[in-house]
């Protein structure tokens, strides 16, 4: 087979790839656009649930996946996003669409302050700073009982009329949610995200190429604590109230754990893993109050027999199986 | 182009660099040479800044970038391989490139552009010119040893560097491999005019390519000049050679 005709061959595969992935996608959006005019109230919640927290994961999975950073503690975002608008909303007369902006942005700015200490550390040194500095947020959450109530949290948060029913709640997330991930998809395959990639895999390089690591992983970090903020708006306005539990450790190692079962290396991955989570945390919780324990022997059970993930390891296998065949295809 | 004077590095009580001091001329192939553990890597993170220097200055075209960073230096027109292979292992080879002509561009921190439409003819020209074109799409990990070395010197390549810096470019290599080295760093430098900076270990290669030699003794030059004179200096003799007689 010449070069030329074998590049075309390539070159339609893939495009034959694309349309057909373009086409499970809508397919997969019309069905979420239908389902909540066939299920009752409680499941279209649950969905308006995973949608929060894949948001959530997923931009946890910029730092930890794309970045190679040991990201402990991103639920301190999401809790800062939340408790923005949940105080403008109770505390102050300013509008609704101003408590909405203000949440992811403070968030990130918080990130800008934590990431710059941060990302002159590496490894488990970067995560213990993550870890502590996260600790240290929940901390005077928990404690500034004047502005955040304290471990009563807020609760009763007054949304606009047009955010009171389930289902505008869940076409608001879905909507937030697909568009969320097309910027972070985007970003993942532009120069920034290929530059965090190459960062990830030899940082002594990328700087010999004239590559500022530090500052390119203090913006990955930022951008994944905006997106964490825009997740804690949206559970405001699922909940309707919010709790220091938000900030605390055990929410982050949670959302670690939803990009280690989807998969660090797939962008999606980390929305699989929340969908996985959340179910299993619902219907666990019927049965027992140990989730935590069922969540540890889940872990256990991933770093044994499944470290690339669930989509992680049907990517492999997929594209293991393309490889062989084209080995084939060369063969004969 | 590249002026270090009087250059000194420790580390905790142990001398690595005593008094290097070296000038590479434009346009020059130049290589410093030394035992193990003359220093000769330390000197090349000095001057690109992966380590800092105690004392002495590096100027370079009358910068001076003693204190920069490395990716300063970098865009100061400085680029530079690795004595181990140093290369981008997740991603493909065309990536790999890729990665070092964005920032060479500073398009870095593009943030919503697709990478894989932008300066594509300048990645697959440098690809191109190291004949590694029809690997663009595998994973840099799957290449051959020897083609993941020529791709270390490609990486550095692709942010188009005034002068390059090579640490031992054949070490590890068969001898066909070498040779494949030696006409890259001929061609390199005859035909597109690029200076370089090699350590090498292999006396032959360096006798065959380069136009000025310096010796690095215990962290300290003890000569440098043509390789003629190096090779009929008796302080390089005793010092790098024992007493046998370069050849």
């Amino acid at each position: 087979m010449s070069v030329n005709t074998e590049s075309s061959l390539k070159t339609t595969n893939r495009k034959i790839h694309n349309l057909l992935g373009l086409g499970l996608a809508l397919i997969g959006i019309l069905i979420l656009l239908i389902v909540p005019t066939l299920i009752p109230p409680y499941y279209s919640y649950l969905l308006a649930t995973i949608f929060t927290t894949a948001l959530l994961a997923t931009s946890l999975n910029l730092v930890l996946g794309y970045g190679g950073l040991l990201h402990l503690h991103h639920g301190v975002f999401y809790g800062i996003g939340a408790y923005t608008v949940a105080i403008i909303l109770t505390k102050t007369s300013w509008p609704f669409a101003l408590a909405v902006i203000l949440g992811p942005i403070l968030s990130a700015a918080l990130a800008f302050v934590i990431g710059w200490f941060c990302v002159r550390l590496r490894g488990l040194y970067f995560g213990m700073l993550t870890l502590a500095l996260g600790q240290l947020v929940w901390a005077i959450v928990y404690r500034w009982n004047a502005l955040t109530n304290g471990d009563n949290g807020i609760h009763a948060i007054p949304v606009p009329d047009f955010l009171t029913s389930i289902s505008s709640v869940y076409y608001t997330t879905l909507l937030v949610l697909l568009v969320s991930l097309l910027i972070l998809s985007k970003i993942t395959k532009s120069p920034f995200g290929l530059t965090l990639l190459a960062a990830r895999d030899n940082p002594v390089r990328s700087e010999s190429l004239g590559i500022n690591v530090k500052q390119h992983r203090l913006i990955a970090f930022v951008i994944a604590g905006f997106f964490a903020g825009v997740a804690g708006v949206l559970f405001v306005l699922l909940e309707r109230s919010v709790a220091p539990s938000l900030l605390f450790w055990n929410k982050s190692a949670e959302i670690l754990i939803m990009c280690l079962m989807g998969g660090l290396t797939v962008f999606l991955g980390p929305t699989l893993g929340a969908a996985i989570l959340v179910l299993l945390s619902m219907i666990v919780g019927l049965y027992t109050e140990y989730w935590l324990l069922v969540l540890g022997l889940l872990l256990l059970i991933l770093v044994l027999f499944l470290p690339q993930g669930i989509l992680g390891y049907i990517c492999e296998k997929i594209k293991g199986r393309r490889q062989r065949g084209g080995s084939l295809d060369a063969s004969n | 182009m590249l002026q270090i004077e009087q250059l000194k590095k420790s580390f905790e009580g142990y001398q690595a660099i005593a008094n290097a001091n070296l000038s590479v001329p434009q346009g020059e192939v130049v290589a410093v040479i030394g035992p193990n553990g003359a220093g000769k890597s330390t000197l090349f993170n000095l001057i690109t800044g992966h380590l800092t220097a105690d004392s002495g200055s590096i100027r370079f075209q009358k910068t001076d970038i003693t204190q920069c960073t490395p990716h300063q230096i970098c865009h100061h027109g400085i680029g530079r391989s690795f004595q181990l292979i140093n290369i981008f292992t997740s991603l493909t080879v065309f990536e790999n490139i890729q990665t070092a002509v964005l920032a060479k561009h500073r398009l870095e921190r593009k943030l919503f552009k697709p990478a894989k439409k932008l300066l594509r003819e300048e990645t697959l020209e440098v690809l191109n010119s190291f004949g590694l074109v029809r690997y663009k799409d595998h994973l840099c990990s799957s290449l051959s040893y020897g083609d993941q070395k020529v791709l270390e010197i490609a990486i550095a390549l692709g942010s188009k560097p005034k002068l390059l810096l090579l640490d031992e470019p054949t070490a590890g290599m068969s001898p066909d491999e070498t040779s494949r080295i030696v006409q890259l760093i001929k061609r390199l430098s005859q035909d597109e005019g690029l200076t370089i900076l090699l350590t090498e270990h292999d006396t032959d290669l360096v006798f065959d390519v380069a136009q000025k030699i310096m010796v690095l003794h215990q962290g300290e030059t003890i000569a440098q000049g043509l390789p003629e004179d190096i090779r009929s200096d008796k302080s390089v003799q005793k010092a790098y050679l024992g007493e046998t007689e370069v050849c």
